[in-house]
């Protein structure tokens, strides 16, 4: 039996749903950027999957699936690089990465 | 009759694979794929066995003494006792290391050597996967052998081994850099990332991308390292390689003399033997890929010696690399870790980028003596810029002498 | 494309996810996530993007959980774990209810349609012919990354 489109998209909501978890339910910073960074692997999922599986057009291929996830993966490792770096300055003010420990502005 | 020679395991494969016409067609892929892998483990576990033998007798000779040379002739069966040795010795793990992580940290570390032994070319149409991405494949997997070594410093619970595997993370990852970017001119000049086509293009002169003397000096193999960026890709990518495999002189995170034995120290008996044949198999994946991108994989040194098979050139080649390893080991000291990382910022990376606009300007100058003459003046000129304009010697403060009373 | 694989792979990537949210210490947790991206890199293997799969393996496995075991290794978060957040997991489910409802509702292709491998040398030429301002534009933000990655950690010269 072959994996048509539904399968691969009820994948990728359980995996959105399963990182909006692990950024719910953890108290450290680091763990909510993880979490983040599994929503985009689920949604850059969905555009693979949307790619393949969708009608061939008859004018040439359109790989902007694949362009859109390459792209998608690029930010999210600068924005997960820049997150990490804000919580390594965070930790050496605050002596925490508890996030419900810095909820001072003040320094 | 060279031709038989030559497709000699592939001969063997198809025979192999005939005796199985009755199974469905994903029963013979399987089965194809089990005998190209254990065709590739067979042989480079001999080769590791042999080179650890190796490497300890031609160390012994640097340093003026026999090595190993009671157990059997010329301590032939020397790596038969070492095996023996590492499967009996008990298996200690620290109380309060983290179990799991501990044993999983070898298995880890040894999986992405042997998957990216997978990718090399060692014959003609001789690859273990030949996909289409294989470079990038081989990079991929390269780059998650840094995870096991934080697993081994981590599961140790142990300040050296934590130390260790700090210094080693930060090393790898440094020098991952240049070692990639050493490849870029490499594809570049091939137009496609397939080490089978890489090999190829080296060839003499029947591909289509190659001229009968293309940019070449003279009657010289059509081998990559005989270009200027070729030259200063494979000097880049042969030291980049040195780091990562953690070999002398850039062997801080095991320094033997100040972390005992830096990210390995809890490891005994076989899971210390399994970090032992990770290292090596890291070593022949990357001087495969040395051979492959710069020195010209299997084929032969002139167009007259291609009646040798051509798997015995490829193994020549590995063997004069790993040589070459075991002696800049025996006789250069270990460089300081401030000093690893000035390295590599300041001086790799940047001619990296040299070799990169060599090789654009290079190709788009018509490949010809006038090309060869530009590429090599842009990287002289970028060498002679690092190493003079960004020299960190730290200047030290004139000495005092103090005596005691 | 065969279902067999695609649960197995599912498997190991809702297996990753589940862990990397309820495993008490963080080093394991980390672990499980990364098992979750090579699931995930699986899964483009499985869908026919080759490239993309090797990526997503490169930047995820060989830099960002670097990027991450670092930072736990800098700031040595302590280990207590809390009581399971109630709120969150009815969060999550309501939206994964919400979604498979979605997804469940709308008319889909049925059918995989054949296509042949996508080279690396299309997605090459696709990069530098169609999306050659967006390669420009990504190269500008990785460099503002590392330049404001580097600013935010460097210590400030007293």
């Amino acid at each position: 039996m072959n994996a048509t489109l539904p399968h691969f998209l009820i994948i990728s909501a359980a995996l959105f749903s399963l990182g909006l978890l692990a950024a719910l339910s953890r108290r450290t910073a680091i763990f909510i950027l993880i979490g983040i960074e599994m929503m985009l692997a689920a949604a850059n999922i969905n555009f693979i999957a949307f790619w393949r599986m969708a009608p061939r057009m008859p004018e040439g291929a359109d790989h902007s699936g694949v362009m859109f996830v390459i792209f998608a993966i690029a930010a999210a490792a600068a924005e997960a690089a820049v997150g990490l770096a804000l919580v390594i300055a965070i930790f050496r003010h605050h002596r925490t990465t508890k996030v419900n420990e810095i909820n001072q502005l003040k320094g | 009759m060279a031709e038989t020679v030559d497709q000699l395991f592939i001969n063997l494969k198809q025979w192999l694979l005939g005796w199985l016409e009755w199974a469905p067609e994903w029963g013979v892929q399987l089965a194809s794929i089990f005998i190209n892998i254990s065709g590739v483990l067979g042989v480079f576990l001999t080769l590791f066995a042999l080179i650890s033998l190796v490497e300890r007798k031609v160390l012994a000779r640097i340093q003026n003494r026999y090595g190993p040379n009671r157990v059997g002739p010329f301590g032939l069966f020397q790596p038969v006792a070492d095996g023996i040795k590492m499967l009996i010795k008990e298996d200690i793990v620290p109380h309060r290391a983290d179990k799991v992580v501990h044993f999983l940290a070898p298995i880890v570390m040894v999986a992405p050597a042997i998957l990216a032994l997978g990718v090399i070319p060692y014959g003609r149409d001789m690859t273990a996967f030949a996909i289409d991405g294989g470079i990038l494949f081989f990079f991929a997997v390269g780059s998650a052998a840094e995870l096991a070594v934080f697993m081994a410093g981590w599961g140790s619970n142990n300040k050296y081994s934590m130390l260790g595997a700090m210094r080693a993370i930060a090393q790898m990852v440094s020098y991952e850099l240049p070692l990639i970017l050493a490849a870029v001119p490499v594809v570049m000049a091939v137009g496609s990332l397939s080490p089978t086509l890489i090999v190829e293009a080296q060839g003499f002169g029947d591909s289509s991308t190659w001229g009968a003397d293309a940019g070449f000096l003279g009657g010289l193999p059509h081998w990559f390292v005989f270009t200027p960026w070729g030259a200063a890709g494979f000097a880049l990518f042969f030291i980049a390689a040195l780091v990562e495999s953690n070999r002398t002189p850039f062997d801080l995170p095991e320094g033997e003399s100040e972390l005992v034995a830096g990210f390995m120290t809890e490891y005994s008996g076989f899971k210390y033997a399994i970090f032992f044949m990770a290292e090596y198999f890291g070593m022949f994946a990357v001087s495969g890929m040395a051979v492959t991108l710069v020195l010209g994989g299997w084929q032969a040194p002139a167009a007259i010696l291609q009646w040798v098979p051509s798997y015995f050139w490829f193994f020549l080649k590995l063997g004069a690399m790993g040589l070459t390893f075991i002696w800049i080991r025996g006789t250069l000291p270990r460089i300081r870790v401030d000093q690893v990382m000035n390295f590599t910022w300041k001086f790799m990376l940047p001619m990296s980028f040299a070799c990169i606009l060599a090789v654009a300007i290079w190709h788009y100058s018509g490949r010809g003596l006038v090309a060869w003459g530009i590429s090599a003046a842009i990287i002289a000129i970028a060498y002679f810029l690092m190493s003079r304009v960004f020299q960190t010697k730290t200047r030290f403060a004139p000495r005092t002498y103090r005596y005691a009373e | 494309m065969n279902i067999f694989a695609l649960i197995i792979i599912s498997v190991v990537v809702l297996a990753g996810a589940l862990s990397a949210a309820f495993l008490p210490r963080l080093v394991h947790a980390t672990l499980a996530v990364i098992l979750t991206f090579v699931g995930v890199a699986c899964m483009y293997f499985l869908l026919g993007a080759e490239f993309v799969g090797l990526v997503q393996i490169f930047v995820y496995v060989g830099a960002v959980a670097i990027l991450i075991v670092f930072t736990i290794l800098l700031t040595n978060p302590e280990e207590k774990s809390e009581g399971v957040n109630w709120l969150g997991i009815l969060a999550a489910a309501a939206v994964f209810v919400g979604l498979a409802w979605a997804i469940t509702n709308t008319a889909l292709p049925g059918q995989v349609p054949e296509v042949e491998p996508l080279t690396v040398k299309q997605i090459g030429d696709t990069l530098m012919t169609d999306y050659v301002w967006p390669l420009m534009g990504i190269g500008l933000l990785l460099t503002a990354a590392l330049i404001g990655a580097l600013i935010l950690v460097m210590e400030e010269k007293e």
